[in-house]
């Protein structure tokens, strides 16, 4: 058009994006789907690639031919296994932790406590989380050290009690706050509809308010259980000589990749196949 | 659900067991930097500033938070550009695959941080040339990238699309809308995005230990280090009782920014 011919190019590029919305839909998304692609879906598939490689044992160096031996070793060797269960049996204890723990504090936050103090309680639970995780790893190393802590000889040591506690003290606030937002959304009419029609509290409980929090049970405990799931630090710090597949990946990635990533596999395809099962409840909307 | 007076009182109850449980670890983390024992003893033996001094001219503690700060300042800005521009995408179109993106973005949280660091790892090591300052901010901005998305999103789902609509039909630009309309409105969401953002960032070990180069030493890094070394623990414990103390920050701010804490949830 001979209109455009007198218009900067900045202009032009701005007619153009706002006549054409297809246009400026793959502008914003561009970006992302670049960098994401690049930085994260590149890198998985390379991890997945990396796992089927072999290292040589004489030079360290890496061979790039397909090899499933690592694969195999990681699914077949007795001891990997039991990590592999260990590590998703503390990560499940932790996630039962924290709902156990959450519950009644967010009940307690959002039915019982004054409207007046319901802020501050928030801030009391979601400060916690942004204090240094490594210093509160330490501070239960304190806590539960065997000689000399605080705790003294009620100490349980370090081991496995040590690391799930600990790790539910670190990933508590991701279960609370979905679990508070879900019980604040049905204050009011579902509990008193459930009064009315005779439900004692426990019974309104269990069949109104569970059945509805359970996508924010779900919410929370990706979180709880995908943090869980890969922590290494935790063990290193509170878990005394027990390793978990996080220690296993970090403990090898320098020397042999491929082996590191064959382990990596594990954590990453429970996690995949506990995300599948709990997108149903529409969990994965809430995160 | 009408709760009777006991359940009140018990539900009190464990609501004060389970705050304790969390504040407890906390303080005893403030007490302990006031020791005088440079080891752990309970009760501390007296209380002092020596060590707050000590650690307020520690070089590699210095540098560590020079670092740190680099860092999550160069991952924030990287997330808040890529982020702003996808949550308006996310929002305010339809489009086909739109939640496989949403999934996308969300993963780098979703999953492990172990598995996100070795992958990162793999492809800096194996097919880019080595890890190196650049390789760490890169690993900090792709899991930094959906706290922004989370935080504008939701500002902008509350946000109707109307008003925008009214400015491109009284003949605004793409980007005197968004200037004059969309940028106002979504500031606030956008600074408290980009503080968690940052203060996930400067508190990020895992990520970091398998993207950082040779030498980079971040603060997280080097408290981890100096966990084990009995002549450092005074310093470190300042260190910790610092990070305690500023905890209260991105919570606070975000909190007066955004008006909501929503975004908050999830880190």
């Amino acid at each position: 058009m001979s209109v455009d011919t007198t218009l900067t190019p900045g202009r032009r590029v701005q007619a153009l994006l706002h006549r054409r919305p297809a246009l400026r839909l793959t502008g914003l998304l561009t970006p992302a789907l670049v960098w994401l692609g690049l930085f994260y879906l590149v890198p998985l598939a390379l991890l997945l690639a990396t796992a089927f490689f072999d290292t040589n044992s004489f030079t360290g160096r890496i061979t790039y031919g397909f090899s499933a031996k690592n694969v195999v070793d990681v699914l077949t060797t007795p001891a990997y296994l039991l990590t592999a269960a260990r590590t998703v049996g503390a990560a499940a204890g932790v996630t039962a932790l924290c709902v156990l723990l959450a519950l009644p504090l967010a009940t307690y936050m959002a039915l019982v406590a004054r409207e007046r103090s319901r802020p501050i309680l928030l801030a009391l639970v979601l400060t916690p989380l942004w204090a240094s995780y490594l210093v509160k790893v330490y501070a239960w190393r304190i806590l539960l050290a065997p000689e000399g802590g605080l705790l003294g000889g009620a100490s349980p040591g370090y081991g496995w009690f040590a690391v799930v506690l600990t790790l539910t003290y670190l990933w508590l606030p991701y279960m609370v706050l979905p679990v508070y937002a879900g019980i604040s959304s049905m204050r009011g009419s579902y509990l008193e509809a459930a009064a009315d029609l005779g439900a004692r509290p426990w019974q309104a409980f269990r069949s109104v308010v569970m059945p509805m929090l359970a996508p924010a049970i779900a919410a929370g405990s990706v979180f709880t259980f995908s943090l869980s799931i890969g922590d290494y630090i935790t063990v290193q710090l509170v878990g005394g000589t027990k390793q978990m597949l996080g220690n296993l990946v970090y403990a090898n990635f320098s020397t042999d990749l491929p082996f590191a990533a064959a382990v990596a596999l594990l954590p990453l395809l429970v996690m995949a196949a506990y995300l599948i099962t709990i997108r149903r409840t529409g969990a994965l909307s809430r995160l | 659900m009408i709760l009777s007076t006991p359940a009140r009182w018990l539900l009190r109850a464990a609501a004060i067991g389970v705050l304790t449980f969390v504040y407890v670890p906390l303080l005893l983390v403030l007490v302990n930097s006031f020791s005088s024992s440079a080891t752990f003893t309970w009760p501390p033996p007296s209380l002092t500033l020596q060590w707050w001094q000590v650690a307020a001219t520690n070089e590699g503690l210095r540098a560590a938070v020079v670092t740190s700060v680099e860092v999550a300042l160069l991952a924030t800005l990287i997330a808040v550009v890529i982020g702003t521009l996808a949550s308006m995408a996310l929002t305010r179109y339809t489009f086909f695959g739109q939640e496989a993106v949403s999934l996308l973005v969300l993963l780098p949280i979703a999953l492990p941080g172990i598995v996100t660091g070795i992958a990162l790892n793999t492809l800096f090591t194996q097919a880019l040339g080595g890890l190196t300052f650049f390789t760490l901010v890169a690993g900090h901005a792709t899991f930094c990238i959906v706290i922004v998305v989370n935080n504008a999103s939701a500002r902008l789902r509350r946000m109707s699309g109307t008003v925008e609509e009214a400015s491109t039909d009284l003949g605004a630009t793409p980007w005197t809308t968004w200037w004059l309309v969309t940028f106002p409105a979504l500031r606030g969401a956008l600074v408290a995005g980009a503080l968690l953002a940052f203060a996930l960032s400067f508190d990020e070990i895992i990520v970091t230990t398998f993207t950082a180069g040779p030498g980079l030493q971040t603060l997280p890094l080097w408290i981890f280090q100096n966990l084990f070394r009995p002549n450092q623990s005074p310093v470190v414990n300042v260190a910790a009782a610092v990070l305690v103390v500023i905890s209260v920050l991105p919570v606070y701010l975000a909190n007066r920014l955004s008006g909501d804490s929503a975004g908050a949830a999830t880190k």
